[in-house]
């Protein structure tokens, strides 16, 4: 529960009172805590706490302001990626920065190739890159061109490639978020062998249950300052008193209670009505099954599930963006024939994107055109003539409305912060007729008070006869917001229940996939 | 000092905020005040005469390359196709001699016309449809359009045709002459077609849902599909519009010259695409402004003109407009970072 105190002698990575700031904004201030040899301590926090920019200067990628690193026991300046390499530090990033048409040996050995006046020499080149596959527990062969491999095979040849640098403290950034159970498993058993190797490893994650799954300690930022760091962790169930819990964590990144956030706003959904969206039989570009599933008006339905587990590819079909396969869409007990997003718009069928920067967006234009893209055809003059007038209203009332923060319609949205962007995607479909509202992680990347303000839209959609269907990562969200809850797993709804009939550990398992291994139980303390 | 300084620094942010919002502009307005100082016979009517016919050419078919640019695409072909629409009308008079002028003159203009319209088709599904990058798509059709045309004419400029083309090309209104009939000054009828191309095109960008989508696909492709844009359709269409209003341009050519041949104005392409360039229009798409994209058009013309009345050789001429290029998206670079 305390900071850590002076280093002791396993200290391994340090940081003293690091401090960065860009110009008008103070990303970390003095963050101080100690990575001891042969442990892994999870770095957490929301997001814009300062994880990032932590990991930066740990990089090289960045200089901090002000204050020290100090690798063991010395302090060091790191001004490139390649001088943090050299003193044995390697930070493995979610985008991972592999080339994917050169062979997995010259991804491992970039930079450090081994040559002789220039000319590489490739076969001890694929005996040392046999050599560190090895200590990844990889068996595929040097010569494999990179672009063949998975994503979770790609980022062990990226953990390989760090061990050829020679490295002994390797962070990781979200590492998981894009792994199916499968290799997230084998993740973990690489991190374990790092461990007993002595090796210092930091791990940045969102997910709590990987924190008391793999992690020894844990240090907790919130707004670029060191809240506290934990040095011994322990499953919350395993043992009451004395170790540290999952809420106390999650408490001490929010700064908050977590009830207040989702401000639940009971209400009963038309059940004798046809339901808003009925999907029968669906299947499309993407999805590995047939699904279906009904919403009421007035019902908001969470749709949890692993990534990967097929939740994203089924709005996108019933959106018209991904081609539908076979299957019936009604929409208030019609029969729908959506085939493009422009049809499932006029259904009044809306979706709010996952990947908001994508999908969502046109990051160079206004707000004011990003909220009027899609109404702007109904409402000008044959269909073809404009009326500014109109759009600058119907801009100034959503903007009003969602209480967007943006200096004026005019600006660019990309200047807005992630929140508010996502306010202006909602404000685009405010400005429609809507049935049902599709939202795909509609939260995420979104502070904690826009997060709230974002929930209290959906329930005031729903509050006005709307079916919604939130998809989300965030068990906590789910069960906080949802009237009824569905839980995909590899293509197929595993589960379907109601808002507090079941546990976050039955959600959870229904979620993982068959034969995968069990979780640490850990997401206690939901509200519902 | 405590009371001066902030009013300097508003003054100073004033000053740049104002060159963020007129840019090309106050520029053009700069490079046209210093070459009616320091270029001599530069401020004359006749010399403006002149410079408002060089510049219609590109003028017209930057309208639409605007467009296209915009939608985040590219459009090679105008090169080849301009000459090929004066060729195709140049050939289709010839044949048609017999007809009273009037039905000649439709029948070269039309199937001109609606040859554009066709390469533009092609490019906008090939382009949209076949999901083909525009620059190689773009490629092929400017290299087929160019044989084409190659073989339509043997290989020779054509000058022996319907004469009333020509006077599509030397009308004017109005027209201000000496008691002597020596013009001083006349606005003649590719230079109106240039202007109405200035004001339709930037009416349909800024005021309809096509001009409007246009950006958008520009910004972000996916994110206007799934907004409900026609994305499809709108490209088509901005293709095919380039083509029509290239074989207008191509046209024009004929009716100003008198003579047409498939391999004049090469390079054209390039020098449409760096007066978009030159107008603050992002090559990646999402971002343009019709009157920066004239100032781009004028700074040009005016250059060019100007290096001519100092009698500076062509080939150098190549070397100064490109570094006025260069300098000028590096001037736009450093501004949006800045802004960033």
């Amino acid at each position: 529960m305390t900071s850590s105190p002076a280093a002791p002698a396993s200290d391994l990575l340090r940081f003293e009172a690091v401090t960065k700031t860009y110009p008008g904004v103070r990303a970390l201030e003095g963050v101080s805590f100690s990575v001891a040899a042969g442990s892994v301590h999870a770095l957490l926090g929301e997001n814009g706490a300062g994880k990032s920019t932590l990991l930066k200067t740990l990089s090289g990628a960045h200089l901090p302001t002000s204050g020290n690193l100090v690798v063991d026991g010395k302090p060091v300046v790191f001004r490139s990626t390649t001088e943090a390499l050299a003193a044995g530090v390697a930070v493995i990033y979610q985008e991972l920065h592999l080339v994917p048409h050169l062979s997995v040996a010259e991804n491992l050995y970039l930079g450090h190739l081994p040559t002789t006046v220039g000319v590489i020499r490739k076969s001890e080149l694929y005996d040392l890159a046999s050599r560190q596959l090895q200590r990844v527990g990889e068996t595929f062969h040097p010569k494999t061109p990179l672009y063949r491999l998975s994503l979770g095979q790609r980022q062990m040849v990226e953990i390989a490639k760090a061990l050829s640098w020679g490295a002994r403290i390797l962070a990781f950034d979200e590492p998981t978020s894009s792994l199916s159970a499968r290799e997230i498993t084998k993740l973990f058993e690489v991190i374990g062998d790092l461990k007993q190797q002595n090796c210092a490893i930091l791990y940045v994650t969102h997910r709590m249950e990987e924190v008391f799954r793999i992690c020894d300690a844990a240090t907790v930022l919130r707004d670029g300052k060191h809240v506290v760091t934990y040095n011994s962790l322990e499953s919350s169930s395993a043992q009451p008193g004395g170790k540290v819990t999952h809420d106390q964590i999650v408490k001490a990144m929010v700064g908050r209670e977590l009830a207040d956030i989702y401000a639940y706003r009971p209400r009963t959904p038309d059940a004798a009505a046809p339901p808003a969206l009925e999907i029968q039989n669906l299947r499309g570009a993407g999805m590995k099954h047939a699904v279906s599933f009904k919403v009421a008006p007035g019902e908001i339905l969470g749709l949890f599930g692993l990534v990967g587990a097929g939740r994203s590819e089924t709005l996108k079909v019933i959106f018209g963006g991904n081609r539908k396969k076979q299957g019936r869409i009604l929409v208030d007990g019609h029969d729908s024939d959506i085939s493009n997003p422009r049809r499932a718009i006029h259904d009044g069928v809306l979706l709010c994107p996952e990947d908001r920067k994508k999908e969502g967006i046109v990051p160079v234009r206004s707000v004011l055109e990003n909220i009027n893209i899609s109404a702007r055809h109904r409402e000008s003059l044959g269909g073809v003539i404009i009326r500014p007038r109109w759009e600058k209203q119907n801009a100034l009332k959503r903007i009003k409305e969602l209480a967007v923060k943006t200096p004026s319609p005019a600006q660019e949205i990309r200047f807005l912060s992630g929140g508010n962007q996502q306010k202006a995607i909602l404000g685009r479909w405010l400005s429609e007729k809507i049935r049902v509202m599709l939202l795909d992680e509609p939260t995420r990347g979104i502070d904690v008070g826009a997060k709230a303000e974002i929930y209290n839209i959906l329930y005031s959609l729903a509050e006005r006869g709307i079916g919604v269907v939130v998809v989300s990562s965030d068990l906590p969200e789910v069960m906080g917001v949802s009237d009824r809850i569905l839980v995909m797993r590899e293509g197929q709804i595993a589960l379907d229940v109601k808002r507090g009939q079941a546990t976050p550990e039955q959600i959870l398992a229904a979620a993982l996939p068959l034969g995968g291994s069990a979780p640490a139980d850990s997401s206690k303390g939901n509200p519902s | 000092m405590s009371e001066l300084s902030p009013a300097q620094l508003s003054l100073g942010k004033r000053a740049a905020q104002i060159l963020q919002d007129t840019g090309m502009l106050a520029a053009l307005v700069v490079l046209f005040v210093a070459c009616c100082i320091t270029v001599p016979n530069f401020g004359t009517l006749k010399n403006f005469e002149g410079i408002l016919i060089a510049v219609s050419t590109v003028g017209i078919i930057s309208t639409t390359m605007l467009f296209c640019l915009a939608s985040g695409n590219f459009d090679l072909s105008v090169g080849t196709l301009a000459p090929c629409a004066g060729v195709i009308t140049a050939l289709v008079m010839q044949k048609t001699a017999k007809l009273p002028w009037y039905e000649s003159f439709a029948l070269g203009t039309g199937s001109a016309i609606a040859f554009g319209a066709l390469v533009g088709f092609i490019n906008g599904f090939v382009v949209a449809v076949c999901r083909i990058n525009p620059l190689i798509t773009t490629l092929a059709t400017m290299q087929m359009v160019k044989g084409f045309g190659l073989v339509i004419s043997d290989s020779q400029s054509i000058s022996d045709y319907q004469p009333a083309v020509i006077k599509l090309g030397s009308a004017a209104f109005p027209a201000f002459y000496t008691p002597d009939h020596m013009p001083i000054f006349r606005l003649t009828v590719p230079v109106w077609i240039c202007f109405a191309c200035f004001a339709l095109f930037g009416f349909i960008l800024n005021w309809t849902t096509f001009g409007r989508d246009t950006l958008a696909i520009g910004g972000n492709e996916e994110a206007a599909r799934l907004a409900g844009v026609p994305v499809i359709r709108t490209k088509i269409l901005i293709f095919t519009i380039q083509g029509i209003v290239t074989a207008i341009a191509g046209i024009l050519i004929l009716a100003r010259t008198g003579a047409i041949q498939q391999d004049t104005s090469q390079g054209l392409e390039l020098l449409v695409i760096a007066a978009c360039v030159l107008g603050g229009v992002s090559l990646t798409g999402g971002i343009g402004k019709m009157s920066y994209v004239i100032a781009g058009v004028f700074i040009m013309g005016i250059v060019d003109n100007a290096q001519s009345l100092k009698d500076i050789q062509p080939p150098y001429r190549y070397v100064v407009s490109g570094a006025i290029l260069l300098a000028a998206v590096l001037f736009d670079r450093f501004k949006q970072k800045r802004s960033a």
